[in-house]
């Protein structure tokens, strides 16, 4: 399995591509004893972009963690382009499946940029000149390169949410998924953020609560509410059924 | 952006600005080492040492009054040694009538206490001058480099990138506080015991928002193939030009400790 360049059999990959994300029958209990996921199924096509959508509450956070394993199912079980999620996989899966947080102050814990873009490459064992380039080439993708000396605390919100994206690119993922990207952005942040998105080759599952930003850049769409899909279909599709997002707590844009 | 950081560097174009964080820390160390070992009343040292760090600050361009009057924040720390000018017994200047006892104020206690004052605003502006001309983060890479136990240096680092956020959030906090805290004329916002409870458990929901962040920190650290033991990239080697102006400072100390020892014997 080798992220972004296409070297696997093309017979294989051709179906493989079609379920790079497989979810199926997932269960999760929380250790508190509550049902937070009650049995989901989704399939997502490599290179897909698919918007994740649903009330505070509603699990979509907790069905991302189980993306690169940090929750491991309580039934049922998620396939990375064919990988089993699991304890023996995980360390693969994590430079397979770029996680990023809602908060850039979570996701950016090194004193300097160039070390935070960095961590991921070096934690995977990848050869320091390797790590140069890839640091490079991420920033590049977010639109700030030159900022490697600078330290997060010095930069706008909508910087950090950049740079918080550039960390995990420079894993050189095949999957993106991100929590609220256009939370607390400014307008524009948030058109600046669209374009990143849109220029983005990565297969990307996207949760958010920005309509107008589903409806832009998503052409599929996911309603999850109370531990469960709802919805899954074209965004033209589920933003027309005013009845359905009207029950699950949502507005069309 | 934050009020509260530790940054305190100042951009400048000189040769201690330009010069290896591992250096300019062993010297700044080894230099209040030196000061800690001076011998009571060895004024003429201390003054030598002072006139060190000014040429020091000089020379960084970041101006000797900088770090002369920054090096005054130390000062309440001297109530400790306070007591030593009444504790002495040899030669005693006059005394103080407090009814129920008399304090003697010692000529000795006088001499340890201002040495120990001297000794103290030198150090602290000899630190003061190595962190204005030290960006923070080298600094840290320096004590990794310089082989401090990983753990306590990622604990610094942390403390470092984290320690604005806090302070943002506990503003933030005070605020939605100060905004809630209307009175009516003629009336004060409560009782000490219950201000005391405000405040109590404000800290205590600062506690926990920071260990709610840790676990995201953490889960953040996991997906990027973080798995118990912290990587860091290496870096370069000294040049032999910088063992030698590190042998010369290290000369330099031992030779200016050595010569205070001789030129001032200790009773």
């Amino acid at each position: 399995m080798n992220g972004s360049s296409p070297d696997t059999a093309p017979g294989l990959d051709a179906s493989l591509a079609s379920r790079w994300i497989e979810v199926e029958h997932l269960h999760f209990l929380y250790p508190d004893g509550m049902e937070a996921l009650k049995g989901i199924d989704l399939t997502i096509g490599r290179g897909e972009k698919v918007a994740l959508i649903g009330p505070n509450g509603a699990g979509k956070s907790t069905l991302m963690l189980h993306l690169n394993g940090i929750h491991t199912p309580s039934h049922g079980h998620v396939r990375i382009g064919g990988t089993l999620v699991g304890r023996p996989t995980v360390r693969r899966i994590r430079a397979e499946v770029g996680l990023v947080f809602q908060d850039p102050d979570d996701q950016l814990f090194s004193p300097t940029v160039f070390e935070d873009v960095a961590f991921g490459p070096l934690h995977m064992g990848v050869p320091g000149e390797e790590i140069h380039r890839r640091v490079e080439t991420a920033l590049a993708a977010v639109g700030m390169s030159g900022f490697e000396r600078r330290l997060p605390h010095h930069l706008s919100i909508g910087q950090r949410k950049r740079v918080a994206l550039a960390t995990v690119l420079s894993m050189e993922p095949s999957v993106l998924v991100l929590d609220e990207p256009s939370a607390g952005l400014d307008p524009r942040g948030r058109r600046e953020l669209i374009g990143l998105l849109r220029s983005l080759p990565q297969t990307l599952l996207v949760s958010t609560h920005d309509m107008r930003l589903v409806a832009d850049v998503f052409p599929r769409v996911i309603v999850m509410d109370d531990g469960r899909v709802v919805a899954d279909g074209p965004t033209a599709d589920v933003m027309a059924n005013a009845a359905l997002l009207e029950a699950h707590g949502l507005e069309s844009p | 952006m934050s009020t509260l950081s530790l940054d305190r560097y100042l951009a400048r174009e000189s040769a201690i600005h330009a010069a290896d964080a591992r250096l300019k820390f062993i010297a700044t160390a080894g230099f209040i080492l030196a000061l800690s070992l001076l011998p009571v009343g060895a004024f003429a040292a201390l003054a030598l040492a002072w006139a060190a760090v000014v040429i020091a600050s000089a020379a960084a361009r970041v101006g000797w009054l900088r770090t002369t009057t920054g090096a005054f924040f130390a000062l309440p720390f001297l109530l400790a040694a306070a007591p030593l000018v009444f504790t002495r017994q040899a030669d005693p200047l006059g005394e103080v009538d407090l009814r129920l006892f008399t304090l003697t104020v010692s000529g000795e206690g006088l001499k340890m206490f201002a040495t120990i004052a001297l000794k103290s605003w030198v150090s602290v502006q000899a630190a003061l001058l190595l962190s204005f001309t030290t960006p923070f983060h080298e600094l840290v890479d320096a004590l990794r480099r310089l082989r401090l136990p990983s753990l306590m240096v990622a604990i610094i680092s942390f403390m470092y990138r984290y320690i604005a956020v806090l302070a943002e959030e506990s503003s933030r906090m005070m605020r939605a506080r100060a905004a809630r805290s209307a009175s009516r004329d003629g009336h004060t916002g409560g009782s000490v015991i219950w201000r005391a409870k405000v405040v109590g458990s404000m800290v205590g929901s600062l506690f926990l928002r920071a260990y709610e962040r840790s676990e995201r920190v953490y889960a953040a650290m996991q997906s990027r193939g973080f798995s118990g033991e912290i990587r860091h990239m290496g870096g370069r080697k000294l040049r032999s030009g910088e063992w030698l102006a590190l042998g010369t400072v290290a000369a330099g100390l031992s030779g200016f400790s050595v010569a205070a020892r001789l030129w001032f014997p200790t009773a």
